[in-house]
């Protein structure tokens, strides 16, 4: 009897569960994902135009940190939500979407104060990215200092 | 035309990358979050086996700047800081390489939650 009531309310749930279509979801994560590559890309022709001297690696610094810093000026005034509502996986798979995630996770921790609210919370999703990225590429570092590659 | 073709690629390149993971988040119950670890895990192993130099080559900033270009760069600091000065290059290389990232990324955070309120609380 028990069994068969979840299994009621487990295809109840079902039903009821927000499906987001996937043909216009995966076409819009497609556009602004591209899109965001590409504004990167003219951003570093016109870096590398401004000043000729920069290494491909300064490039990069100056197209992650220029999006970065948009992601978190326009989740700061609240824009990004609205954009990331559409792009789903566009606007969050660029860095801009770890840019968002320090930001909107800042904002919401401000209730609870400066250190333990801003400063604490900023890396509540973020984190992961910072933890995994380093213990990963550090392991990395080791197998190729300990086999000379 | 060549630059035009280039942005081509470029925009080819993320726009896969992302629309990938949005089937992932479409279709199956993996959250956001590890999505993202996985694809930064990916960038890491494509720069420690090589290969990710080439599809920077070719696609840009089509794959430098979705989440999997920041697990390279990771790597890359890694692996070039192992070369350059041994053990301590492994330790200081892969935040080195990121930090430019990483230090706008915090600052602008940090700035932004002390002017803007977050949204949703305006709603209680």
């Amino acid at each position: 009897m028990n069994k068969q009531k979840n299994q009621e309310y487990l295809d109840f749930i079902k039903e009821r569960e927000p499906t987001t279509s996937l043909f216009p979801s995966i076409l819009w994560a497609f556009l602004i994902g591209g899109a965001i590559c590409v504004g990167a890309e003219a951003l570093g022709m016109w870096a590398l135009h401004l000043w000729p001297t920069l290494t491909p690696k300064d490039i990069g610094a100056i197209e992650a940190s220029a999006l970065i810093f948009l992601a978190s000026l326009l989740t700061g005034i609240g824009v990004f939500d609205k954009l990331g509502k559409v792009a789903g996986a566009g606007t969050f798979v660029p860095i801009t979407g770890f840019s968002n995630a320090t930001t909107a996770s800042a904002m919401d921790g401000k209730s609870e104060g400066i250190v333990f609210g801003v400063c604490a919370k900023m890396f509540a999703i973020a984190g992961p990215v910072i933890v995994i990225g380093t213990v990963v590429s550090t392991l990395i570092g080791f197998v190729y200092l300990i086999f000379r590659l | 035309m060549e630059i035009f073709l280039s942005f081509l690629y470029t925009f080819l390149a993320g726009g896969v990358i992302v629309l990938l993971a949005q089937i992932l988040i479409v279709k199956t119950k993996i959250t956001p979050a590890r999505i993202l670890v996985g694809l930064l895990v990916l960038g890491a192993i494509l720069e420690a086996v090589t290969a990710f130099k080439y599809l920077e080559d070719f696609f840009g900033s089509g794959v430098t700047i979705p989440i999997v270009g920041f697990g390279a760069v990771l790597a890359r600091g890694a692996i070039e800081g192992a070369r350059a000065t041994g053990f301590l290059g492994v330790l200081t290389g892969p935040l080195t390489a990121a930090s430019a990232g990483l230090s706008v990324a915090i600052v602008s955070a940090f700035f932004m939650a002390l002017i803007f309120k977050a949204r949703t609380k305006n709603l209680k």
